[in-house]
């Protein structure tokens, strides 16, 4: 909100409510999957209770002042999770819960991926994965030429992490001191043709990301108590940036769709989806 | 034409960057550990603060360099042509060009006339790259003094640019008052029977050649397109219209290259006798500047050639 020219930031929710507003995202991201008729609602659902945790609770922004300099900035780095990020942004305030149902369609500013020409609230165009960890690195590093006091939080799928970029990243940012930074992998041991063991074994995750330097967390990514005291730990941390592991189920919420990798990539049909609104009723 | 003083176009970008970072305070500089090579060194010595080395790692500089922008910096990158756009062409296209956020690549060791280090290391695709991606600015400066104007116009102007320059010292074409202007050719010679359109390394093969048909009665138009995105239309379709024939000199692929961009306009808009200098289709190897030049048929004889070629065909 703004008065005159003062930002109000957005005011942070009790954290009992945070399983409901989960849950709210979670009708958003099938709805408008459905609705599109085409998407990604695995890699949405997983990553719910970690956008939900950021936009709801720990995040500074401003969703009527989507440019305000001293915002925290959230940069989703696998841009197919889009919707989740739609729904967090619609839900909070930054346009209407209506334009939801225009994703992915002609002239919709909800483009197939995420896109930062086209949504308010969308830092960085994504959808060509292992890009958004390198973007953090250089908004985090503006932050201390700009003397900002911005936290910088990026989303990485798990198998994303098969990307080089992502680990040129990561020595960076640890070789820059980001401890203004964030990394959450979103690790739900799928990926797009199969399981991550199965396509390209990225264990053991969490040593990979402490021999880069990162200060390392693992925890259940759908679990709010782990997920913000992580958050909170990471903010204690001086001269290195942290990574969160967070151990998710790809589908989370929908019991058809679960640990199911055929929905990486597929919109549920009418008779699934009403199936899938039941379930989040 | 032959005894020219030279300059080298990676000093003056260095140097240029250093005095422009003096007033303007958002410019930041990224280099993947070619700092000694681009010059950015010259710079980096300067403003330590605002210099970061990313490594040996071009995709992750431009991602870096996105951030950067995103929030108000005017962001210089740099490293070798083959590198950037080569590296890291898909993060110059999402993370900088759908975005138009204001970053420069600035490319050092463009072409063949890297020389000794082979076919690696000869950037002769670039151009078509970076043209390529939209809201792009592409500008291939002929000298040291063009560059400097070309890296301050690049920090005046919002958006992103590629700049790429050469290793060797380029014989001086321009005079210290000389304007550089984003967009617009510079008429180097005026002709009446042909125009030859030249860029970088070429625009002194293009004046020798302009020299030599001179005395034997040809008069030649030659034209620095050093801006090839967005490119001077008017001044192609000029050239087409007062001299009734094109010849076009770069030290790239022809596929994609300037070649292809200026005949793009003159068939749409007043079709005459083309030809090609540049390199048909095929890669680089080691050798002297000189002879790989002359090898891959990049010289003044083989300007002169093809300017008879498209006059037979008038
Ligand atoms: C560079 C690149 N290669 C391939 C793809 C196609 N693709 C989209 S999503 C995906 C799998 C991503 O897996 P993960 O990062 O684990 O995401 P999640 O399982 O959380 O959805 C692939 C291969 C892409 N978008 N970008």
């Amino acid at each position: 909100m703004t008065i005159g020219d003062q930002i109000i930031p957005f005011s942070p929710v009790p954290d009992t409510e945070l399983s409901a507003i989960a849950k709210q995202l979670r009708r958003d991201i099938v709805t408008m999957i459905s609705t599109a008729g085409s998407g990604h609602p695995g890699g949405s659902l997983s990553a719910v209770e970690i956008i939900t945790a950021l936009y709801f609770k720990i995040m500074r922004h401003c969703p009527s002042e989507p440019g305000w300099i001293e915002r925290d900035r959230f940069i989703l780095s696998k841009g197919h999770a889009a919707p989740a990020l739609y729904a967090a942004l619609a839900e909070s305030g930054y346009f209407p819960v209506s334009e939801l149902a225009t994703l992915r369609k002609l002239g919709s500013r909800l483009q197939g991926h995420a896109d930062r020409t086209a949504t308010p609230g969308v830092e960085m165009s994504s959808g060509s994965l292992g890009q958004g960890l390198s973007f953090g690195v250089g908004t985090a590093l503006a932050a201390g030429l700009n003397n900002k006091k911005y936290r910088v939080y990026v989303l990485i799928g798990g198998g994303e992490c098969n990307e080089g970029q992502v680990w040129e990243a990561a020595m960076s940012a640890y070789h820059f001191k980001l401890d203004n930074m964030v990394a959450f992998i979103d690790h739900n041991e799928l990926q797009l043709d199969g399981t991550n063991h199965d396509i390209m074994n990225i264990e053991p995750l969490g040593e990979k990301w402490s021999a880069f330097g990162w200060h390392t967390i693992e925890i259940d990514g759908h679990n709010f108590n782990e997920i913000l005291s992580s958050l909170e730990e990471a903010k204690n941390i001086k001269g290195q940036p942290t990574a969160i592991v967070a151990h998710t189920i790809k589908g989370k919420g929908i019991s058809y769709m679960e640990n199911k990798v055929e929905f990486h990539g597929k919109a549920p049909n009418p008779e699934e989806t009403k199936k899938a609104l039941q379930e989040l009723a | 034409m032959s005894e020219i003083k030279k300059a080298s176009m990676r000093d003056a970008y260095g140097k240029t960057l250093a005095e422009l970072s003096v007033i303007n305070k958002d410019i930041v500089v990224l280099d993947a550990d070619l700092s000694k090579s681009t010059r950015t060194n010259l710079c980096a010595d300067k403003f330590p603060d605002r210099f970061f080395n990313v490594g040996i790692a071009e995709q992750n500089m431009i991602g870096i360099a996105a951030g950067l922008a995103a929030a108000g910096k005017t962001v210089f990158a740099s490293s070798f042509a083959v590198f950037a756009p080569g590296r890291c062409f898909d993060q110059m296209r999402l993370s900088v060009a759908q975005p138009s956020l204001n970053v420069k690549v600035v490319a050092t060791h463009g072409g063949l006339t890297v020389g000794e280090d082979g076919a690696s290391h000869q950037a002769i695709e670039d151009l078509a790259l970076a043209s390529v991606l939209p809201g792009f600015h592409v500008v291939v400066p002929a000298d040291a003094v063009e560059t400097a104007q070309v890296i301050r116009t690049a920090a005046n102007i919002y958006g992103p640019f590629y700049i790429r320059l050469s290793r060797i010292d380029l014989p001086i074409v321009y005079q210290n008052d000389f304007q550089f202007i984003l967009g617009k050719a510079s008429l180097l010679c005026q002709g009446k029977d042909v125009t030859i359109i030249a860029i970088g390394v070429m625009i002194v093969a293009a004046l020798n050649a302009a020299e030599q048909l001179q005395s034997e009665n040809i008069s030649c138009r030659v034209l620095n397109m050093s801006t090839l995105k967005p490119i001077d239309e008017q001044a192609i379709i000029a050239a087409a219209r007062e001299t009734g024939a094109i010849v076009t000199a770069e030290e790239h692929q022809e596929n994609g290259g300037l070649g292809s961009m200026v005949a793009r306009i003159v068939t749409r808009n007043k079709p005459v006798p083309m030809s090609f200098v540049a390199v048909k289709d095929s890669f680089g190897e080691s050798g002297k500047p000189d002879e790989l030049l002359k090898k891959y048929g990049l010289t003044a004889s083989d300007i002169v050639r093809e300017v008879y070629s498209v006059i037979s065909r008038k």
